[in-house]
C-alpha cells in the first residue's frame, strides 16, 4: 500500500479493463513523474469525453455531433443497415472497408441475469428507422456467443414480417489463414451447415 | 493409454513434485493427509478439466501460491503427448500440447483419459440426481470432447432463461407484458436446440453404457475365484443391475430413443425431434414456470434409473449392493471408453479400504489386466495382491519409489 493519493490513483487505474494491479502501479508512477502538460492534456481530454461526446441520435455510434460522419455520409446506402453491439464493433466492420451501408449500434445485447432485455436496446429506434427510411437489407453482426446469439433469434422473428425486407447474419466459421485440424468442432460444424456453393 | 510422467507445481499440497510411472499396476502408499489423493486428482483434471472432489478450481491452487501447473506425460499407441495446464486464480486457465502454442483448456480434453473410483462414488447411487447427471455428462464429455462446449453452452442458456423467468414471473403479476414473453420465446428456441443436443448424447450414451453395467454388476457381485473359501457373503439375491434415463419429457420423450439398441438419438433427426419435444413441453408448462420462476423442463432435471432386480437402487440397496453397482458403473465406464477405441488409465482412489474382502478381491481381479492402474491406499493390507506392481511410498511432500 502506497499513501494517500498515490494508492487512490492506482486503485482507480486498476478498475479499467485490461488493467491489473502491476499496470495500474506502472501507469500510476509513470504519470507521476511525466511533465505537468502531458497531465494536463490527459485531463483534458478525459475532461472532453464525457462532456464532448454524445451518440448518434439515428444509429447510436459515438459521435461529436447530433448525427456521426457514418450517417451524415451521403455516398453510404441507407437501405443497407449492419447491426452491432457495441461502437467499437462499428470500428471492426468499418475496418474490413467492405461495408457501405449504415449501422445500428443496439448498446449490448439480451442478457437477463443482467435485467437487459429488448426495451433497454436501441431496438424501438431500429424498428422505426426500418419502417421510414426505406431499409431493404439488415445484416445482424452481433457476437457470436449465448447472448448475441439470442439477441440475433429476437431480431430475425421481430423483423420477419417487414415486406420487402431481406434480413441477414453474419457468416460463423474457419478463420482465414487457419488449419483445418486445429479447429474445433464447433466452428467446424457451423461452417460446415452454412457452406455455400462455389 | 498410461501416464509416463506427472510434474506438479503448486497443486494442492505438493510445492513440486516430479513422478515417473510404469504401464502396469503401481500402488501408493502413504499415511492420510500426505498428498496420495491430490496426486491422483491432478490427473484426473486433465482429463475432464474438473476436480472429483471441489467443483472450483480455487481449492486447487497451493495456498499462497496464484498459479498451479500440472504437466502430464500420456503414452497412446506409442505415442507421447505432453499436456500442460496453468491453473490461475481469478483469470481464465491455460493449456499447451507438446510444448506448443497457448491453447484453450477444452482443446485438451481427450488427450488423457481416465476412469477414477473413488470413495465419493457412493453418491452415484445414493445421492441426489445432480450427482448422476454429473456422472453422466463427464463420461459423455470424455468420450466425446465435443459435449463439453455443448454443456457450457446449455447452462449459459439455461442461466439466462431463469433469470428472465424470475422477473418475468414478477413482472406478471402486475400485468402481463409481451415483450417478455417474445423475448422468452427466444430463449425457449436456445433452450430447446442446446437441449436436445446433450439429451441426444445422453440418450445415445446410456443406450450403450446399460449391457455394460450389467455384466460390470454381474462379476463384481459374483463368487471370487481367489477368496471363494472366505466369501460366505455372496450376493444371495444374485439380482441384476439396470440403468435407464429418465428424461423429464416423461412420456412426450420420442418413442424409441435410448429404449432400443441401435436407434440413435444423435443424429440429425433425432436432434430436430428431441428439440420439437422440448419445445412443445416448455409451451405446456410455461404457465407453471412463470408462476415459480424455475426452468421445468430439459436435461437439467433429467436422472438416470438404477434399478436393482425390480427395486430402485436408491433406498432399497444394502450397503454393499450400493457399493457394488457404484463400482459397476465405473467399470462400465471403462468397458465403454476402451471398446471405443482408447484404453483409459484406472485410478483407485482409497477405494479399497471401503471394501469388504469379496468385493475388494473381485475388483482387483477385474481391472489387473488393464494397461495402467494407479492405486492409492491408507495401509498395504487394502491393497489384493494382484495390483502390487510398483510400490511409492508418499510422506513428509515427497514421493519414493520402492521396487
Amino acid at each position: 500500500m502506497y499513501e494517500g493519493p498515490v494508492q487512490d490513483l492506482i486503485d482507480e487505474l486498476g478498475r479499467l479493463p485490461g488493467i491489473g494491479p502491476k499496470s495500474a502501479q506502472r501507469i500510476a508512477f509513470h504519470l507521476l513523474a511525466a511533465e505537468p502538460a502531458d497531465v494536463d492534456r490527459l485531463q483534458e481530454t478525459l475532461q472532453k469525453v464525457k462532456e464532448g461526446v454524445v451518440f448518434c441520435e439515428i444509429c447510436g455510434n459515438v459521435s461529436e455531433q447530433a448525427t456521426c460522419r457514418i450517417c451524415q455520409d451521403t455516398r453510404r446506402d441507407p437501405k443497407l443497415v449492419c447491426v452491432v453491439e457495441e461502437p467499437k464493433d462499428v470500428l471492426a466492420v468499418e475496418r474490413t472497408r467492405e461495408f457501405r451501408g449504415r449501422y445500428h449500434v443496439l448498446g449490448g445485447a439480451l442478457d437477463p441475469l443482467s435485467g437487459v432485455g429488448p426495451d433497454q436496446l436501441r431496438i424501438r429506434d431500429l424498428v422505426t428507422r426500418i419502417g421510414t427510411d426505406g431499409v431493404t437489407e439488415v445484416i445482424i453482426a452481433t457476437d457470436p456467443n449465448t447472448e448475441g446469439e439470442a439477441t440475433a433469434t429476437y431480431l430475425v422473428r421481430l423483423l420477419q414480417d417487414f415486406p420487402g425486407l431481406s434480413v441477414t447474419r453474419l457468416a460463423s466459421g474457419l478463420p482465414m489463414g487457419g488449419d483445418l485440424e486445429f479447429a474445433d468442432e464447433l466452428t467446424l460444424g457451423r461452417a460446415l451447415s452454412g457452406r455455400r456453393s462455389v | 493409454m498410461y501416464v509416463r510422467h506427472l510434474q506438479l507445481t503448486d497443486f494442492r499440497s505438493w510445492q513440486h513434485l516430479d513422478l515417473a510411472f510404469d504401464a502396469g499396476p503401481s500402488v501408493l502408499v502413504g499415511a492420510n493427509g500426505q498428498g496420495k489423493t491430490n496426486l491422483v486428482e491432478a490427473l484426473g483434471y486433465v482429463s475432464t478439466l474438473g476436480s472429483h472432489r471441489v467443483s472450483g478450481d480455487a481449492p486447487l491452487i497451493r495456498r499462497g501460491t496464484q498459479r498451479a501447473v500440472v504437466r502430464v506425460a500420456v503414452v497412446h499407441a506409442g505415442r507421447e503427448l505432453l499436456v500442460e495446464l496453468e491453473i490461475a486464480a481469478g483469470r481464465a486457465n491455460r493449456a499447451r500440447i507438446n510444448r506448443g502454442a497457448a491453447c484453450r483448456p477444452r482443446d485438451v480434453l481427450g488427450a488423457l483419459r481416465t476412469v477414477l473410483f473413488a470413495p465419493e462414488d457412493l453418491v452415484m447411487v445414493r445421492g441426489e440426481p445432480g450427482d448422476r447427471r454429473r456422472f453422466l455428462d463427464d463420461l459423455l464429455v470424455s468420450r466425446t470432447p465435443r459435449y463439453a462446449g455443448v454443456r457450457t453452452d446449455y447452462e449459459r442458456v439455461l442461466k439466462q432463461r431463469s433469470a428472465l423467468l424470475k422477473s418475468a414471473g414478477a413482472a406478471r403479476k402486475s400485468g402481463m407484458n409481451s415483450d417478455d414473453l417474445r423475448t422468452l420465446e427466444v430463449w425457449d428456441g436456445h433452450l430447446a436446440r442446446h437441449g436436445a443436443d446433450l439429451l441426444a448424447g445422453r440418450l445415445d450414451l446410456v443406450a450403450d453404457l446399460a449391457p455394460h453395467v450389467a455384466d460390470a454388476y454381474a462379476s463384481v457381485a459374483a463368487p471370487s475365484e481367489a477368496s471363494d473359501t472366505a466369501s460366505q457373503g455372496v450376493d444371495p439375491s444374485g439380482r441384476s443391475a439396470d440403468v435407464s434415463y429418465r428424461s423429464s419429457l416423461g412420456s412426450s420423450l420420442p418413442e424409441g430413443f435410448g429404449l432400443t439398441r441401435g436407434t440413435r438419438a444423435g443424429d440429425e433427426q433425432g436432434r430436430k425431434s428431441l428439440e420439437s419435444a422440448l419445445l412443445a413441453e416448455l409451451e405446456r408448462v410455461r404457465g407453471q414456470e412463470l408462476e415459480r420462476g424455475v426452468s421445468l423442463v430439459g436435461p437439467h432435471r433429467d436422472d438416470l434409473d438404477l434399478v436393482l432386480g425390480d427395486a430402485p437402487a436408491k433406498g432399497y440397496a444394502s450397503h454393499g449392493e450400493s457399493w457394488s453397482l457404484a463400482l459397476a458403473l465405473r467399470l462400465a465406464s471403462y468397458h465403454l471408453l476402451t471398446a471405443d477405441g482408447a484404453e483409459p488409465v484406472l485410478i483407485l482412489d482409497d477405494v479399497f479400504a471401503e471394501l469388504d474382502r469379496r468385493r475388494r478381491a473381485r475388483l482387483a481381479e477385474l481391472v489387473a489386466g488393464a494397461e495402467q492402474v494407479l492405486v492409492t491406499a491408507a495401509v498395504d493390507e487394502d491393497v489384493p495382491g494382484e495390483l502390487s506392481g510398483v510400490r511409492f511410498e508418499v510422506g513428509g511432500g515427497e514421493v519414493q519409489r520402492v521396487a
